[in-house]
């Protein structure tokens, strides 16, 4: 009996696959069909011709051909059947995977919050004891980039304003240290707070402007903003040294010892993972504020939130500097680290790579956002492997992460504020 | 003679070729409740928007006097926040709460403009911080427990029912401490039971925190057994205003509402 029903059920699932986002069999097969047929068009130029230059002759692959359309055809089963599982997921449950469920039973449950922290600070300080010095140095950007990814998301995450310009204020973090350097000598820490300072002061100055503009019409100002940055940094060459950059920037200095490479770098780690536990306190602060709430509530609704007291403009002049304050130092760090910068490290190409970290990671999710700096930064290195397909790959990853998971990886948990008798207000996650 | 605290002289507002607004007077006294009515697309609401600061009017003065003592302030001009820091609190027509808050995170917002702590503030989480978020939660309580939602609480405000959503934006209106509550259509979609109910809400307001309520409203039987004065508003202009009992006798305010037998 029970054999039976483990069999019917097993035919059940088995239908549900072949038909699933389709009316028929006939129907999915043809789907596929047409998916499979597209595709080998589509990769045809590609796959299947390829023109030898020594010999001038062309070389026509069709089993690639076949490859292709087999590897589609049977592949479409497993997308659509995909798409049917979220949708029938999202009437079941509230958005919430398993993956999220545990992290809020962690959250709310002492001892686990306790013990996870703990080993999360244990990996993080035996990281550049046990892994070589390629490893240290890109787990150093990638926390660099968590930075970034933690301050953007003040300002799109949190303020709900597009901005498309984010690294204009990271190459200024990067110039003051590496120009002050040059010139007077500034170490490390005086140039850190410094770096800070110029991001908020150009992030006020900026956001003045143009945080008049709202959507879209911001994204494409803030883009304007980006590039005139770097124009200017290439162009000005007098003080910026144009295209050819400043080499021979100080690493950070410690009690004005010498430090070898490899020393270096783990210091550099040990100051980023400070750098990092401080955002990340600083954010989760803020966001849980008096001026987090006019945030969020400016994100709903401008109109309202103006007829209820709150300044638009000095609310979201607030947002935007704070984010351009982490971006500064953030700028200091990356011109330590390399010690040789150029405006080709500040192209939109960056700004596009933090954005995707916090939309990617979850927008207004700090945890998102560490996830989605990890991944984006670490993918591409790892995936070094696979050579050409590298950035293929990258790509393929975001599309998936955006159509199964539109909202983040993680997506942002607010605390909400709840009224109890006891008088006080309760936290709830994050 | 008390002084008004709202004075709106010969407002105008138009824009481009069309005049929504032709030179309307309106007065508000201390404490009293005045209704501004008159049909659909006559203006009553751009005359809100001129006078809380969502539209700059185009000719004419608005003169704030909170504390009816007789030094107005003009407000042409200013921006609506400045307006509402400055006393008048207003609620809109189509609901525009925020829909992922909670009902006390909607209130607490309405006391933004009256409470202090910045970034360092929120960094620290000093004892300033915390006593004045605590107060906030209170009064934001004790808000939403007047005007009878205490059990929506911790309920996102877009969960809500219709009518409870109404009476939330007056909790949050009230949050900004305000001398004039400004109420664009409280009863819109409400039944007759629940109107009864914002009625009494709105004098039990107008007692407690003793000020004054300007309210638009199409419910004539609302408005007139609640309100003080009645104005009527018709193609921008004020054609009428008085005390409930002259303004249903006024020729021109039933010439407005039902039209009359054309000759001409």
């Amino acid at each position: 009996m029970s054999i039976l029903t483990q069999e019917s059920s097993q035919q059940s699932f088995l239908s549900a696959f072949l038909t699933a986002g389709c009316d028929s069999v006939a129907h999915a097969l043809r789907k596929s069909f047409l998916a499979a047929i597209w595709f080998v068009f589509l990769t045809f130029p590609i796959m299947v011709i390829r023109v030898n230059t020594i010999e001038n002759t062309v070389v026509w692959r069709w089993e690639n051909m076949a490859y292709i359309a087999i590897s589609i055809f049977f592949g479409s089963y497993i997308w659509r059947w995909l798409l049917a599982r979220k949708e029938i997921k999202k009437d079941e449950s509230k958005e919430e995977t398993r993956f999220e469920g545990l992290l809020t039973q962690v959250q709310t449950k002492p001892v686990l919050k306790y013990a996870a922290l703990g080993v999360i600070a244990l990996i993080a300080i035996a990281f550049p004891q046990v892994v070589d010095l390629y490893q240290t140095n890109i787990m150093v950007s990638c926390l660099v980039y968590v930075v970034l990814g933690l301050g953007l998301n003040i300002v799109v995450g949190l303020a709900g304003l597009l901005d498309l310009g984010y690294v204009a204020f990271y190459a200024v973090g990067a110039y003051a240290y590496a120009l002050c350097n040059m010139h007077w000598g500034l170490g490390f820490w005086y140039a850190l707070p410094l770096g800070a300072v110029l991001g908020t002061l150009l992030g006020v100055l900026l956001g003045f402007p143009v945080l008049r503009l709202r959507g879209d019409y911001l994204a494409i100002v803030t883009l304007g903003f980006g590039e005139i940055i770097r124009l200017v940094l290439e162009n000005w060459g007098e003080v910026t040294m144009g295209p050819s950059g400043i080499s021979r920037i100080d690493r950070p200095e410690f009690f004005n010892m010498k430090m070898s490479i490899v020393d270096s770098t783990t210091y550099m780690y040990y100051i980023m993972i400070g750098l990092v536990i401080f955002t990340i306190f600083f954010v989760n602060r803020l966001q849980n504020s008096r001026i987090g709430r006019a945030w969020l509530a400016l994100r709903e609704d401008e109109i309202a939130c103006q007829a209820m007291g709150i300044d638009k403009m000095k609310t979201k002049l607030l947002a935007f500097a704070l984010g351009a304050t982490w971006a500064g130092m953030a700028g200091v760090v990356f011109a330590a680290k390399t010690s040789f910068i150029n405006p080709a490290s500040f192209t939109f190409w960056e700004s596009a790579i933090i954005l995707s970290i916090v939309v990617i990671g979850g927008m207004g999710s700090i945890r998102g956002v560490i996830a989605g700096a990890i991944i984006l930064v670490l993918l591409p290195e790892y995936l070094r492997d696979f050579a050409e397909f590298r950035m293929l790959l990258f790509g393929a990853i975001m599309v998936l992460v955006m159509v199964f998971r539109p909202q983040g990886l993680i997506s942002a948990k607010r605390k909400i504020y709840k009224y109890e008798a006891s008088n006080t207000a309760s936290a709830g996650n994050e | 003679m008390n002084n008004p605290v709202l004075n709106v002289k010969s407002v105008s507002k138009d824009f481009g070729g069309i005049r929504a607004l032709d030179e309307a007077d309106l007065v508000v006294n201390d404490k009293e409740i005045v209704a501004l009515i008159g049909p659909n697309g006559a203006g009553k609401t751009t005359f809100f928007n001129c006078i809380t600061g969502i539209y700059t009017p185009t000719s004419g003065d608005v003169l704030i006097d909170p504390g009816a003592k007789g030094d107005a302030l003009r407000i042409n001009g200013k921006k609506p926040n400045i307006v509402t820091e400055l006393g008048m609190a207003r609620t809109f027509q189509n609901i525009r709460l925020f829909p992922s808050m909670t009902a006390l995170e909607n209130v607490m917002i309405g006391m933004h403009c009256r409470t202090k702590s910045a970034v360092w503030g929120a960094i620290s989480r000093n004892k300033a911080t915390r006593a004045e978020e605590r107060a906030v939660v209170e009064r934001s309580y004790e808000l939403l427990k007047l005007v009878g939602l205490d059990e929506f609480v911790n309920e996102l405000s877009s969960n809500m029912p219709y009518g409870k959503q109404r009476r939330l934006e007056i909790a949050r209106a009230l949050a900004t401490d305000p001398f004039l509550l400004l109420l664009d259509e409280p009863a819109a979609g409400m039944n007759p039971q629940e109107t009864l109910e914002l009625e009494e809400l709105i004098n039990q307001i107008r007692e407690l925190f003793q000020i004054s309520i300007m309210l638009i409203e199409h419910d004539m039987k609302m408005v007139m057994s609640m309100s003080d004065r009645i104005y009527v508003l018709e193609y921008g202009r004020m054609i009428a205003e008085g005390t409930p009992q002259e303004i249903a006798n006024n020729p021109a305010v039933i010439k407005a509402y039902l039209g009359e037998d054309d000759d001409a």
